[in-house]
């Protein structure tokens, strides 16, 4: 624990700080364009100069420099100041004065700290550099004159994503930042250089001229496009969402999101179901909520009703939804709408029990059946940072591009009962070993055949810091998944159980992925937001909310409860999907229990309490024994990362993204 | 007082006589070397302590303290393995002015290689990395042909000159980038990565090539070495002022009657290297302008101030410039100078890697600059605003190409702005700011 002086102050900073963080504790803000807490250290665009004693006697960039030991270091000296106004004078020749037309204007690092640390003019009476356009794909727009080379970008795809896609070429002030060949920057997260860029120079290409940053309303939203509940801010003016951000949570998402959780939302206003709909001589056709009411209460099925849950709910609809079948006698609840009957008798077997953090500290890891960079992408970033640290990573499952190396042992899930020996010995041996079994592979025998590769080598065990290590990990691809299966929905024997009770009734709450097929006998009542597979089969439609417009309790696959909260207003008649569940209860005239959001939810915390706090909820460690054998052939469900749901679907910017980045469509906008 | 043809370390460094093994042993290289390895690092290094060698790269730093800097015992990598030391050689001569290192890598390479194993073997270094500039192709295929000999003769490789040590050279070629010259932009380029300069710290006598310990010498501070340990530092340091002990190579250009490299002794008078090397300025000591004395990095350093200043570290440091490589660069009164600062302002923008800010773009707007100064189409407290400008550059960088690039301007401006300021209402600008 060095101590240092700041500006006179004397402090204790943690070992291993730098000046930097050193005088951030003192109080001190210190102006920076290259450094970020989450990339390495670059050093190169000199703001963070400060004075330091002892040492050479000129200024120093904290962000490099290790606090040590009776360091005196001055950031309000005269030297510190002569030294930003000089640094940001040289970043500003160069720099285009377009902020009027920029989209960074307003939150904008270079506009901020020209301001408070510029010198207000320029004697720089040159001509300014001025760089062609690159093109990185449908979204990252760039405006290469604005940039200042600071290369957060380099390192964010370098570092974080694990891609060489962005890099700089030439040298001096020719110097370029550019993606390779100019081909457009194709990882999932690739996006997130958008939040990184200092300046204007790379902005989002969807959202470009849309607005400024002080018009916006800015919520604070979980994420619903996988399963890791990314935590987001959703930017709206009126009754539309513009943008969706990341925000900070170190246990989550640290600070990034995957670009369909982004660039999904343009879809939140197409193809929306905004009135009801009833099926009559086999089309649908608008009528009124109570016509559409009174089509399914004079159906009256009395307990021949059941739910399926659709991914992307919120706990309270899918507990409104238990709560209505409940009141007509029925408990067929299913969430698994591909058909999946994994036992769920003890939700620690299919729970992320490492934690999402935790992951990164293993030290061998047994992937089965993911496809983790288009089932999680930010899970897939957290295991090249266990693999930086040492990790080694064995897959089961068709060979996918990673990025962290790994070995794939082959693609029939039979291997895992019959593991090559030097991948037993890896696993066998570790100090915190760890399975993560994506969708593919729970099903066939899967969940049973690793759990008991999982009690062989003791893969819940006490650590020697005396806490517990649960390497058991489930990854989930539905943002619903968790919250669902503490809601109880799952039948025994999956969907198939739903097929066979022959419902009269069959309450779809968003479901898009289900087989409706397997339900000509049924009325499909379909509540949900987007006009997607599920609208196409129903009976009848009741228009609802999406993610964006409604709050809501999301659980994550690492089973961490959340809260999200409601950012603009459904379009039309939609409503808000429990509201639609507690009218739906007067049309059945049964009672629910509940007339408000805060009665349904108080009522839900009553009967699941792990969904009343924020945080993880408590499974246990303890794992069913497991055994048997699991085998067939790996098929990942996700075909296309950008078009996993009916909100991505509808959306223009992710079409363009699957057509271009996965199925290599030219576009006529890039090749202008 | 001037260095007797006994005295010189650098015997061929004229070609006269053939690089080969067989006439560089005649000339005494590679003579003894076992004996040498056999007094044991910690002697070495003393021994090039007390010779008072300091690096002949440019900034003078003593050489065995540096050799000294690395690791006794090697540090382990995270799965508990001890990693290698290397040696780099820096044979990147870019700077404008100098060409000793190629002079004495094309005429007289194993000196260099036994330089290689003498200072490798101090160091603890498990092999050294010559890397040579991309533009000398000649002297890179001597360089190949000396190591291939050295080799076969068993002076590389296993057991190197029967010491008993193992120790490899590599020879790289660079791509013709004046920045890999940095040393650790010289590493980064070994690593095969684009050749910008690291942060320090960590020093690469920590963490440098490959994240190992690494020691980067200059090619002459290298192939001194093994005469110093033959004959001894007293008689090394026999030369020169405190301070400022040895022998060294200077090379002189511009506009003297015989520009050449010579070897002298340090601290030799300007005047009587010029008057006994280079048979005087062009035109006679009246038609003097300036110097530059230590390569283009350097201040300019006037005619009056320069003729009796010994050249050595302290001594044109005392007169506002230094000795860098000591690549002395005559310019005599036919000289443009605002136009020769110029184009080294040219040489510096292009040659910035452009990593960092100050001189990325300080660089840039230095010459754009400099060349409205050179026609005096500029106004008088532009003049001001330059000098500040480079001060802004100098010292806010991550690598001393910042200063190199500030140097030369300040060195103009502090010894010849009534030239600039000649120039500027020669062009009827000074009214216009005098207004």
């Amino acid at each position: 624990m060095p101590k240092v002086t700041v500006d006179g102050v004397e402090l204790e900073v943690p070992a291993g700080a730098t000046v930097l963080q050193a005088c951030e504790l003192a109080g001190k803000e210190i102006p920076r364009f290259c450094y970020h807490e989450r990339l390495s250290i670059a050093g190169n665009c000199r703001m963070c100069l400060v004075e330091v004693k002892p040492g050479p006697p000129k200024p120093q960039a904290s962000c490099a420099l290790p606090a040590a030991e009776g360091q005196e270091i001055r950031t309000d000296s005269e030297m510190v100041k002569k030294a930003r106004e000089g640094v940001m004078e040289f970043l500003l020749i160069n720099h285009p004065l377009d902020c009027p037309i920029c989209d960074q204007g307003g939150e904008c690092d270079l506009q901020d700290q020209s301001v408070a640390y510029g010198r207000g003019g320029s004697r720089y009476h040159e001509h300014k550099r001025a760089v062609t356009e690159k093109n990185m794909g449908p979204l990252i727009k760039t405006t290469m004159t604005r940039c200042i080379h600071c290369t957060r970008c380099v390192r964010f795809s370098e570092e974080i994503a694990g891609v060489d896609e962005i890099g700089a070429l030439y040298r001096g002030e020719s110097m370029q930042i550019t993606t390779y060949l100019e081909q457009a920057a194709k990882h999932e997260m690739s996006a997130n250089v958008i939040d990184l860029c200092p300046v204007g120079a790379l902005t989002s290409r969807p959202y470009a001229f849309e607005a400024r940053p002080w018009e916006l309303k800015k919520t604070l939203g979980i994420d619903v496009s996988d399963a890791v509940g990314a935590n987001i801010r959703i930017d709206s003016r009126g009754r539309e969402v513009l943008r969706v951000l990341p925000r900070v949570n170190d246990d989550v998402n640290e600070e990034w999101i995957s670009d369909k959780a982004r660039y999904m939302v343009d879809g939140l206003v197409k193809r929306r179901l905004d009135k009801p709909y009833l099926r009559r001589d086999g089309k649908l056709v608008p009528v009124s909520w109570n016509e559409a009411f009174q089509a399914i209460a004079t159906l009256n099925p009395g307990n021949s009703i059941a739910a399926v849950a659709g991914d992307m709910l919120d706990c309270e609809t899918m507990f409104a939804a238990k709560k209505l079948v409940g009141a007509l006698g029925s408990s067929l609840l299913e969430g698994r709408q591909t058909g999946m009957d994994y036992d769920t008798s003890s939700l620690a077997a299919v729970n992320f029990n490492t934690t999402l953090s935790g992951i990164e500290t293993a030290d061998a890891i047994l992937i089965v059946g993911s496809h983790v960079r288009w089932e999680a992408p930010l899970v897939n970033a957290r295991l090249r940072k266990a693999v930086k640290r040492g990790a080694k990573v064995f897959l089961i499952g068709p060979e996918w591009e990673t990025t962290f190396g790994g070995e794939f042992l082959g693609e029939d899930l039979s291997v895992i009962g019959n593991l090559p020996d030097h991948v037993w010995e890896t696993i066998r041996d570790a100090k915190r070993p760890a399975i993560i079994l994506g969708g593919a592979a729970l099903g066939r025998g899967g969940l049973e055949a690793a759990l008991s590769v999982g009690e062989q080598i003791g893969i819940v065990r006490e650590l020697e810091d005396g806490t517990t290590w649960n390497g058991f990990n489930v990854l989930h691809m539905a943002a619903a998944r968790m919250g669902g299966l503490m809601l109880g929905y799952a039948q025994k024997g999956g969907l198939a159980d739903v097929v066979a009770a022959k419902p009269k009734v069959l309450l779809s709450l968003g479901a898009d992925e289900v087989d409706y097929t397997k339900f000509a006998g049924s009325m499909i009542v379909y509540i949900g937001h987007h006009g997607d597979k599920g609208a196409h089969a129903a009976d009848v439609i009741l228009p609802a909310s999406a993610y964006t417009e409604k709050a809501g309790t999301y659980v994550n696959t690492e089973g961490r409860v959340q809260w999200a909260d409601k950012a603009v207003f459904a379009p039309g008649d939609a409503r808000e999907d429990w509201t639609i569940l507690r009218a739906l209860a007067d049309a059945f005239g049964v009672s629910i229990g509940f007339d408000s959001f805060e009665e349904l939810r108080s009522a839900m915390i009553s009967e699941v309490p792990a969904l009343g706090s924020e945080g993880l909820a408590d499974y246990g460690s303890d794992l069913p024994a497991g055994g048997g054998s699991a085998s067939g052939l790996i098929a990942y469900p996700v075909k296309d990362f950008y078009m996993t749901n009916p909100i991505a679907r509808a959306s223009a910017t992710m079409q363009q993204c699957s057509a271009e980045l996965l199925h290599g469509e030219e576009i006529a906008e890039t090749a202008e | 007082m001037a260095l007797a043809d006994k005295d010189r370390i650098f015997t061929n460094v004229y070609g006269y006589q053939p690089w080969n093994l067989k006439e560089a042993q005649a000339r005494g290289a590679w003579d003894g070397t076992k004996d040498i390895i056999a007094k044991g690092r910690d002697a070495i290094i003393e021994e090039i302590k007390a010779s008072g060698l300091r690096g002949r790269g440019g900034a003078g730093f003593p050489t065995g303290l540096k050799w000294s800097f690395m690791p006794k015992q090697p540090p382990v990598d995270h799965n508990g393995n001890p990693k290698p030391s290397f040696l780099v050689i820096n044979a990147d001569e870019s700077e404008p002015g100098s060409c000793k290192d190629r002079e004495i890598i094309r005429h007289d390479p194993h000196i260099l290689l036994e330089g290689a194993l003498v200072a490798g073997f101090a160091m603890g270094a498990r092999a050294a990395y010559i890397y040579i500039r991309g533009e000398y192709i000649r002297e890179a295929e001597t360089l190949f042909a000396a190591r291939d000999e050295a080799y076969a003769a068993g002076l590389l490789g296993k057991n190197a000159a029967g010491s008993g040590y193992d120790f490899d050279v590599f020879v790289h070629r660079g791509a013709g980038a004046y920045i890999c010259g940095e040393e650790t932009a010289m590493i980064e380029s070994l690593e095969g990565k684009k050749g910008q300069p690291r942060l320090k710290p960590p020093f690469p006598a920590g963490a440098g090539l490959y994240g190992c310990p690494t020691t980067v010498n200059n090619v002459e501070s290298i192939a001194v070495a093994p005469t110093i340990m033959r004959r001894g530092a007293s008689w090394f340091s026999s030369f020169g002022r405190d301070n400022n002990k040895g022998t060294k190579l200077f090379q002189i250009s511009g506009h003297v009657n015989k520009p050449c490299v010579v070897e002298e002794e340090m601290s030799i008078p300007f005047s009587e290297l010029i008057e006994k090397h280079c048979g005087g300025i062009r035109g006679g000591k009246e038609n003097l302008l300036a110097v530059i004395p230590g390569g283009s990095s350097v201040p300019l350093v006037p005619a009056d101030q320069i003729w009796d200043a010994p050249m050595d570290f302290d001594g044109l440091k005392a007169v506002g410039s230094g000795l860098g490589t000591a690549a002395v660069i005559v310019m005599d009164k036919s000289t443009d100078i605002v136009r020769a600062i110029a184009r080294l302002s040219h040489f510096y923008k292009h040659e910035s890697c452009g990593q960092c800010t100050p001189c990325r773009e300080g660089t840039g707007w230095m010459w754009r600059v400099m060349e409205r100064l050179r026609t005096g189409d500029a106004a008088v407290e532009e003049i001001d605003m330059l000098f500040q400008v480079t001060k802004q550059v100098e010292g806010h960088t991550i690598c001393a190409l910042g200063d190199a690039a500030a140097w030369p301007i300040q060195g103009l401006i502090r010894h010849f702005r009534p030239e600039l300021e000649r120039r500027i209402a020669e062009a009827g600008n000074v009214a216009e700011a005098a207004e």
